[in-house]
């Protein structure tokens, strides 16, 4: 016991990763439960029948065989009772394997139907960020933003998966399935949050460097809360209102980040980095890799490759008065 | 004996261990890299002009890495809108052996960062220096004028010709005319 006690303790340390806004365990959304309801059968099943076989297989080595006289002479109601048992123990096989296999594709089924909900989105995978674009039938209603989707609590959101480089795969543990994002090719996908909160997002298939720092949020919020949200986003960016920030702004734009970010209501006007117009409304910047405070933003300007090594954003040339009011004023742009 | 001879062979694979290097971090100290060519060979006095190059032009088309990143930031910062893939349309082509302001990697990082007459934008300022000797790399390539092993292999979308690893090598002859298309009209 005292040598099984400190092992059993450190194999139930993983458990503490059940929990938490990022596991399959902690479902939230049918078709997670879905998966996490198959994972459970399968786990009660597979152990069932590990366990039986485990038995056997010792009570047949802790049985002693007498030495038979002459191998080859059989009796037939041993003979009867093995084939009895070896049929029962296949035709069970059988059953367990088939019924398995049917649980599966009825819970694909369910997991791969969307019937489309109020609200689509286009997620595109790049290297190492998501951007996220929230559809509308009215083109001026149509926004971009990056690595953060906020959603209405209890409907159900098509997601159409598309990728600008490599194969990445879109993972929400908690809401959902994974799905890959391909080039030159729409995937789509289902999400629906049964209760408020911050789920999180990570890409889950290998693609380059930096694939560890591709994470997303999912904040699953009121109906009131999300329609707030979207029309902020919609609209411009706030524009300065004091001088370290209107200094910030005019760095920015005469600065080389013009040629790829996007900041609606400026001339920045890139479309190949993450949309800046609300980042500092955003939880986490470099893709859920840094909270969104000033230092942190500061600090990402200046040695962007210190912290996610490879990242497509240069370093660029910048005076050591000019990183306070720039940072400042990304961090203003709520 | 056969089991040093055998280790010491296993030992020979550990050469292959060793990948080319990728620099992500550039110098942010150095605004820009003064390089010194000479647009011609004619200059005053006796002599030909004196040229001063860093070296720096070799690493980078010689580096795979530096070259594919090139290729990205060619279609980001829209050089395809007036060059096309290299093919040329109201700017000049790319891939062939004319170079009117030189086609040694400094020549193209400096045409890249002064701009030159008739349409070529100055992007000083606007593109990192270790981004404008990426794109000067990977134009080098359009040509194959780098080393084979190190010209990219594919590119993402569709292309009416082969990737420029399996291009034949190429040569740069200096001076060239400027299309009709891109002159100014009269």
């Amino acid at each position: 016991m005292r040598r099984v006690g400190p092992f059993a303790l450190f194999a139930a340390l993983p458990l503490g990763g059940c929990q938490g806004w990022q596991s399959a365990l902690d479902a939230h959304g049918p078709s997670a439960r879905s998966l996490a309801d198959m994972f459970w059968i399968f786990v009660a099943v597979l152990a069932t029948v590990w366990v039986l076989t485990m038995i056997t297989l010792l009570l047949a080595l802790r049985r002693r065989r007498p030495a038979d006289t002459d191998p080859l002479a059989t009796d037939p109601q041993t003979e009867r009772r093995m084939t009895i048992t070896i049929s029962v123990a296949i035709g069970l096989t059988l059953v367990t394997v088939v019924s398995l296999t049917g649980l599966s594709y009825a819970a694909q089924k369910v997991l791969f139907a969307h019937k489309g909900g109020a609200l689509t989105l286009l997620v595109t995978g790049q290297q190492w960020w998501w951007e996220v674009t929230y559809e509308d039938p009215q083109p001026n209603r149509v926004f971009t933003t990056a690595n953060e989707i906020h959603i209405p609590v209890g409907e159900p959101v098509l997601i159409k998966l598309e990728s600008s480089d490599v194969i990445h795969s879109f993972w929400v543990p908690s809401l959902t399935g994974k799905m890959d994002a391909i080039t030159g090719r729409q995937n789509l996908i289902q999400i629906q949050a049964d209760r408020p909160g911050v789920y999180r997002g990570q890409c889950a298939e290998y693609c380059g460097l930096q694939h560890a720092h591709m994470g997303l949020l999912v904040i699953a919020e009121s109906k009131e809360d999300f329609e707030r949200w979207r029309e902020h986003q919609i609209s411009s960016a706030i524009p300065p209102n004091d001088d370290e920030r209107q200094r910030g702004m005019e760095i920015l734009l005469s600065k080389p980040c013009v040629m790829c970010h996007q900041i609606r209501g400026t001339d920045a006007g890139g479309k190949v980095a993450p949309d800046l117009t609300h980042v500092g409304s955003r939880r986490y910047i470099g893709a859920g890799t840094l909270e969104t405070t000033r230092g942190n933003i500061a600090a990402w300007i200046v040695d962007p490759h210190g912290i996610k090594p490879g990242v497509n954003m240069p370093t660029i040339q910048l005076e050591p008065d000019e990183v306070q009011p720039l940072a400042t004023y990304l961090e203003g742009l709520k | 004996m056969r089991w040093l001879l055998i280790l010491s062979l296993a030992a020979f694979s550990l050469a292959a261990c060793e990948r080319e290097d990728r620099e992500y971090r550039s110098n942010p100290v150095t605004a820009e890299t003064n390089e010194k060519i000479a647009l011609s060979p004619l200059s005053a006095g006796p002599g030909s002009p004196s040229e001063q190059r860093s070296g720096l032009g070799q690493q980078y088309e010689e580096n795979a890495y530096h070259i594919s990143q090139g290729q990205r930031l060619y279609t980001w910062f829209n050089c395809n809108g007036c060059h096309a893939n290299g093919g040329g349309d109201s700017g000049p082509a790319l891939m062939d052996d004319r170079w009117i302001y030189g086609g040694q990697i400094e020549n193209i990082v400096q045409t890249i960062r002064e701009g030159r007459p008739n349409g070529m934008p100055s992007f000083r300022g606007k593109i990192p220096d270790d981004q404008i000797w990426q794109i000067a790399a990977y134009i080098r390539s359009m040509g194959r004028n780098v080393p084979k092993p190190a010209a990219p292999s594919r590119r993402d979308d569709m292309s009416s010709v082969p990737a420029e690893q399996r291009r034949p090598p190429g040569e740069v002859i200096d001076g060239g005319q400027i299309p009709p298309s891109a002159q100014m009209p009269q």
